[in-house]
């Protein structure tokens, strides 16, 4: 029998989450949009109520929740600011590969401190000329016995000037495509690392996004998570866990936009009445509403067969949720803008950041294009 | 110190109220339930005091059906130790919620009660009274600042008009307090994920001697507010319009 209810845990978390937002995030979101400022002292709070890291398993110390979990938080802070969520919840994505990928030494010694402090990290995948080629890497990491000597750069870092750790994905030879990957773990400090500016974004500003450059930097050999040719693999099988949760980041996102214009289009008055007594408007919200349901049933799904260890079916399933709430949230934001007319187009209602913020979630952890080429390829192997 | 807080289940404040057909009671059924949030500060104070003092455990009880386990493990999950869930489905009164809730301080050799100055759904500001009046111990209301040093304690209270005025007492003592006294922490998640497992206490009504109690008030009629009436607009020039003002303030309002 399917049944869509939530535990008693499960509840009191979302409960949680959303007075943390209505709390910390929705009164400051605008304020760091404006000034695309770190919100240091919010993802210190974040942390401090165990919002960051949920996936961290219980014999090292953190809470080891499911996917499920992290979706149920994502749509939860979404709602509030989609900057903010990127920034608290990018954590989850640069520890999962050494939660994968690690051994028992590795995952302690590297994922213990992020228990202790809010610290941060970084997942350093995509590059200036590897994006939707995410196998094309060309940061190379030279392997010279002992250790690796890494060379060249990272594209659109999330979180790389203020994270202390980042997870980096290089190329011990470029020839050899995914086979030659690497997954490091390397400390932000290590001596030849240079950050690039921090980039002034469309939307989500206050998430730090940075060029990384590796200039003959020497990592050990022990920081290897996996072995040679496990690089992509890690990095494959770490997305699929976290594609979902950004997803329902989205859905949070849309939420927020069919809320905000579903309050407004009662209290904006047009010809003598509500804005909401046209079926032009409530046609509009009626799709906005159904667009946001399905989008958030195609997370439980796909959190659901993850969290169940259908992997390959899980994979397929996050695929869809992403594609699908991507786009929905924007053509919902949208929407919203519509509805409230030329006031949505001002900074002074909260619509047009929504639309700013989700326009990213179309681009980052794999294009809504390349979401639909991971779901034909499912529908067309033999 | 064994400190107790004394926590009501109420609606949420974003609850539709609606009115049962007998007009007795409201309808319980799509009723999203919360700690009150007067007992939220409760929590934070006992849990701050707990701290300050660095020994003694924090119980919270509450009384009513299962459904208040929620609030109990939500108050475990904000820091609290143990809770103590006093199962019962008959109506209550604040008589018979006092006198019971003393008996359950009792049990638990509670040393200090904090509870809420009122529940947000009946309003009636009555139970840390009967408490305190059960327990023979002294108590305050409206309480916005708490000290406790050794066995005495200075509260303030919050007295119209927004002076304050600084009460004194011995421990054990019955504090009630009010909004402003603290920001309540968030229930956090390691907090959900420990609340659990933890074990709540349950007692019956007669496990505390309270079987052949019973409640001494009945809610007899609810009613809603009424409707607001719509606005009114004046017309003409400036000077009629204030005219027209301060006679409608006058004969219809009657503010002035």
């Amino acid at each position: 029998m399917i049944d869509f209810k939530l535990t008693e845990e499960q509840v009191a978390l979302k409960e949680t989450v959303r007075k943390f937002v209505q709390s910390e995030i929705i009164p400051n979101a605008h304020r760091f949009d404006a000034t695309s400022e770190f919100p240091h002292e919010i993802i210190r709070k974040a942390w401090e109520n165990g919002l960051m890291n949920p996936a961290v398993p219980e014999k090292i110390g953190g809470l080891g929740l499911g996917i499920l979990e992290d979706v149920i938080m994502n749509e939860e802070m979404g709602a509030g600011c989609l900057g903010m969520t990127t920034s608290i919840a990018v954590n989850t994505l640069a520890l999962y590969p050494i939660l994968i990928g690690g051994t028992d030494e590795q995952i302690k010694h590297w994922i213990t401190p992020f228990l202790n402090e809010p610290k941060l990290a970084s997942f350093c995948l995509t590059e200036p000329g590897a994006g939707s080629d995410a196998g094309g890497l060309s940061l190379h990491a030279k392997d010279e016995g002992s250790h690796f000597i890494l060379n060249g750069s990272k594209m659109w870092i999330t979180n790389a000037g203020h994270a202390e750790l980042f997870t980096v994905f290089a190329t011990t030879n470029k020839e050899l495509r995914s086979k030659g990957t690497v997954c490091l773990a390397v400390p932000a400090k290590t001596p030849g690392i240079s950050l690039g500016k921090h980039e002034d974004k469309m939307g989500q500003r206050c998430s730090d996004t940075r060029a990384i450059t590796f200039e003959n930097v020497k990592i050990p050999k022990e920081n290897m998570i996996g072995n040679i040719g496990d690089g992509f693999k890690i990095a494959l099988k770490t997305l699929d866990k976290t594609r979902t949760p950004i997803a329902a980041g989205a859905v949070g996102a849309a939420r927020a936009a069919l809320e905000y214009s579903t309050k407004y289009s009662k209290e904006r008055k047009q010809f003598n009445q509500s804005i909401s007594n046209f079926q032009g408007i409530q046609f509009m919200l009626a799709d906005m509403a159904t667009k946001v349901e399905a989008g958030r049933l195609l997370c439980y799904q796909a959190a659901w067969a993850l969290d169940s260890d259908q992997h390959k079916l899980g994979s397929y399933y996050a695929s869809l949720a992403k594609r699908f709430s991507a786009d929905m949230a924007m053509e919902v934001a949208t929407d919203a803008v519509q509805i409230y007319g030329g006031y949505g187009y001002t900074k002074e209602y909260p619509v047009e950041k929504i639309m700013r913020d989700v326009k990213l979630v179309q681009i980052y952890e794999g294009t809504s294009q390349i979401q639909r080429v991971v779901i034909a390829r499912h529908l067309l192997e033999d | 110190m064994n400190i107790i807080v004394l926590v009501k289940q109420v609606p949420d404040t974003e609850t539709k109220i609606k009115i049962s057909g007998d007009k007795k009671s409201i309808e319980k059924t799509d009723v999203k339930w919360v700690i009150n949030p007067y007992d939220e500060f409760a929590i934070e104070q006992a849990l701050k005091t707990k701290e300050q003092l660095k020994a003694g455990s924090v119980t919270v009880v509450s009384m009513g059906p299962d459904r208040v386990v929620e609030s109990l493990r939500t108050a475990i999950a904000m820091g609290a130790d143990n809770a103590v869930h006093v199962k019962t489905d008959q109506p209550l009164d604040s008589y018979l919620v006092g006198k019971t809730l003393a008996e359950v301080v009792k049990k638990e050799s509670g040393q200090l009660v904090f509870t809420g100055k009122q529940g947000i759904d009946d309003d009636q500001a009555a139970t840390f009274g009967f408490v305190a009046e059960f327990l023979n111990w002294p108590s305050a209301s409206m309480v916005v600042k708490c000290e406790i040093a050794a066995d005495k304690i200075t509260v303030q209270r919050e007295v119209e008009g927004g002076t304050r005025f600084v009460l004194q007492m011995p421990a054990p003592a019955v504090i009630a307090v009010d909004k402003g006294i603290n920001t309540p922490r968030y229930a956090s998640l390691p907090g959900i994920m420990k609340a659990k497992k933890k074990e709540i206490k349950t007692y019956s009504m007669s496990d505390l001697g309270m079987a052949s109690e019973a409640i001494k008030t009945v809610s007899a009629d609810y009613a809603l507010p009424p409707e607001r009436q719509a606005g009114k607009k004046l017309s003409g020039d400036a000077a009629s319009q204030a005219k027209e003002l301060v006679r409608l303030l006058r004969e219809e309002a009657k503010v002035i």
